[in-house]
């Protein structure tokens, strides 16, 4: 293994026993050096991101062994720990993998595990993170999946150029050998390549592109055969709920994995139970908007306490420093768990414009909507991006409300899905900016867009396979 | 992503239009056969009521999979 190669990410753990920005922190701060030690290796225990790589001696000391747990309980334990997707989609993982199970049992098929590491995000860090710092815990949660649907083979996707393929192997080599082999395989760093039916496509030899399914991955995918494609973080969860009892995951000590931007510096992994003030995740939050889950996901008016939950239109509501960081709360999903927060002095417009774009070139072109739609929806939110005076800024809204609801729900994917949600959210959190260029003036224009639009380490990368 | 849901056979066979996107070249011959269940965006691409195919339509629906020139348009029961 080679450190070098880690990709520029901080990691910051408000599950921490002696973090005292926990609000729900069951610690006792007067309990003595012995107890905390102990409180402090159980917390660990129960946390998916450690703060050094583990290597397979390490995670048993901290994690312990795997409980040997027949199918039957752990399809139990995925149920009852209430446990949903971490990759976007937010899915209950037990519906998912009872739905593979049963495929597998009409079709007399062996199905197959693809854990998903390919994480496509450009300003998402955390399953990179959790497969550096934590990849035993990951492949414990596929071995956890192969024995709970029968599988007799598995995949672990990660993202090329970052030297984890690599890594994981090794790392891969240090565990006993299993009763499923795991294939760690590297997919193209490109938006789309996590996709379902992308990820199957590409581990049958074709391009790691979405494709149509007369039949979904869950009944036909690798090599044919019912195919479970879970989050790596949904995994490494499965991994803690097999030791800790769904009841634990239930109770809200549980923690999850964020990516937290601000301006243009160096993101932070934070991993933080349900419920934490968005504050304690971002830090002091100084902001205008927030950006939640991802180039898929829905910009956020960011308000002073006083303003909390005015809303903005469509169901978008202001959040503030205090709102919790759930779904619930902010009233939209968590997604892929970015929360990159907009300064005062960056302009929200010119950020969209810059992502449709990305996401636009990104498009795979296979699906007519997509392909026509994307392209001029982020042609369009480049006009409202630059401050001119112009008559026809409603002319462009309209257009752009029309393409969102053009492209939507008619593609071999979501991703024209995603990128009109975007785009609307951006419409309703940035009018008040809109208005502001069609009279030529603008908070911020002459700043770069903060948000990456390609993945960093295609140019910072030191080693690669 | 298409999610897992109950796999349910209908017994009454409701025929609905799909498209594979990743075929469908907006040639519009769905459109010209089947107007009561597929009209075209402003792209040429087909826009599919969710209601399914009416009875009396069928014969025409099955001349839409037949005639696409793209083999793009399916029906599904």
């Amino acid at each position: 293994m080679n450190a070098s190669v880690l990709p520029p990410v901080r990691i910051r753990s408000l599950a921490n026993a002696n973090a005292n920005t926990n609000t729900n922190t069951n610690t006792n701060t007067h309990a003595n050096t012995h107890a905390n030690a102990n409180a402090t290796a159980t917390a660990a225990a129960m946390r998916l991101l450690p703060s050094e790589p583990l290597d397979h001696q390490a995670h048993r000391a901290i994690y312990g062994d795997l409980p040997r747990l027949d199918p039957g309980h752990i399809m139990a334990a995925a149920e009852r720990s209430g446990l949903s997707g971490q990759g976007g989609a937010a899915f209950p993982a037990y519906r998912k993998m009872a739905a593979v199970r049963e495929a597998a049992r009409r079709a007399r098929r062996r199905p197959v595990v693809v854990a998903n590491g390919s994480e496509g995000e450009p300003a998402s860090a955390k399953d990179k993170a959790l497969l550096w710092h934590a990849p035993h815990l990951v492949l414990d949660g596929v071995a956890l999946a192969a024995a709970a649907i029968g599988a007799d083979r598995a995949f672990l996707a990660v993202e090329g150029g970052h030297g984890l393929r690599r890594y994981l192997v090794e790392t891969n080599r240090q565990r006993p050998s299993s009763a499923v082999p795991v294939t760690i395989v590297e997919v193209p760093s490109r938006f789309l390549s996590g996709q379902e039916s992308a990820l199957v496509s590409f581990l049958d030899g074709g391009p790691a592109l979405p494709r149509f399914q007369s039949r979904p991955v869950f009944e036909q995918g690798v090599g044919g055969d019912p195919t479970l494609v879970q989050n790596v973080e949904t995994l490494a969860h499965l991994a803690l709920i097999a030791r800790h009892g769904p009841a634990w995951y239930r109770s809200g000590a549980a923690t999850s994995l964020f990516t937290v931007r601000y301006a243009d510096s160096t993101p932070t992994v934070v991993e933080a139970a349900p419920g934490t003030p968005l504050q304690h995740l971002t830090g002091a939050v100084s902001g205008q908007a927030i950006l939640v889950g991802g180039y898929h996901g829905t910009w956020l008016p960011l308000e002073p306490a006083a303003r909390s939950g005015r809303e903005a239109g469509a169901g978008i509501r202001a959040i503030t420093g205090d709102t919790s960081v759930s779904a619930e709360a902010l009233g939209v999903p968590l997604g892929a768990g970015l929360l990159a927060v907009l300064p005062h002095d960056r302009c929200g417009l010119v950020e969209t414009a810059s992502i449709l774009r990305y996401l636009a070139l990104e498009s795979a072109g296979q699906c007519g909507p997509c392909l026509n739609g994307l392209p001029r929806m982020a042609a369009a939110f480049g006009e409202l991006a630059r401050p001119t005076p112009r008559s026809d800024l409603q002319q462009i809204r309209d257009d752009l409300s029309r393409w969102a609801g053009l492209v939507t729900g008619r593609g071999a994917c979501r991703h024209p899905d995603g990128t009109a949600r975007l785009a609307r959210s951006a419409l309703i959190t940035f009018a008040a900016e809109a208005d502001a260029h069609s009279r030529g003036r603008c908070r911020a224009c002459a700043r770069p867009p903060m948000l990456p639009t390609a993945t960093p380490a295609t140019s910072q990368s030191t080693v690669t396979d | 992503m298409p999610e897992p849901t109950t796999a349910t056979t209908s017994t009454t066979s409701t025929l609905r239009a799909a498209v594979d996107w990743t075929a469908c070249q907006g040639h519009g011959a769905c459109a010209d056969l089947l107007p009561e269940v597929v009209s075209l965006d402003e792209w040429g691409y087909p826009i599919l009521q969710e209601r399914p195919v009416p009875a009396e339509a069928r014969r025409r629906a099955r001349r839409a999979v037949s005639e696409c020139p793209a083999l793009a348009f399916l029906l599904k029961r």
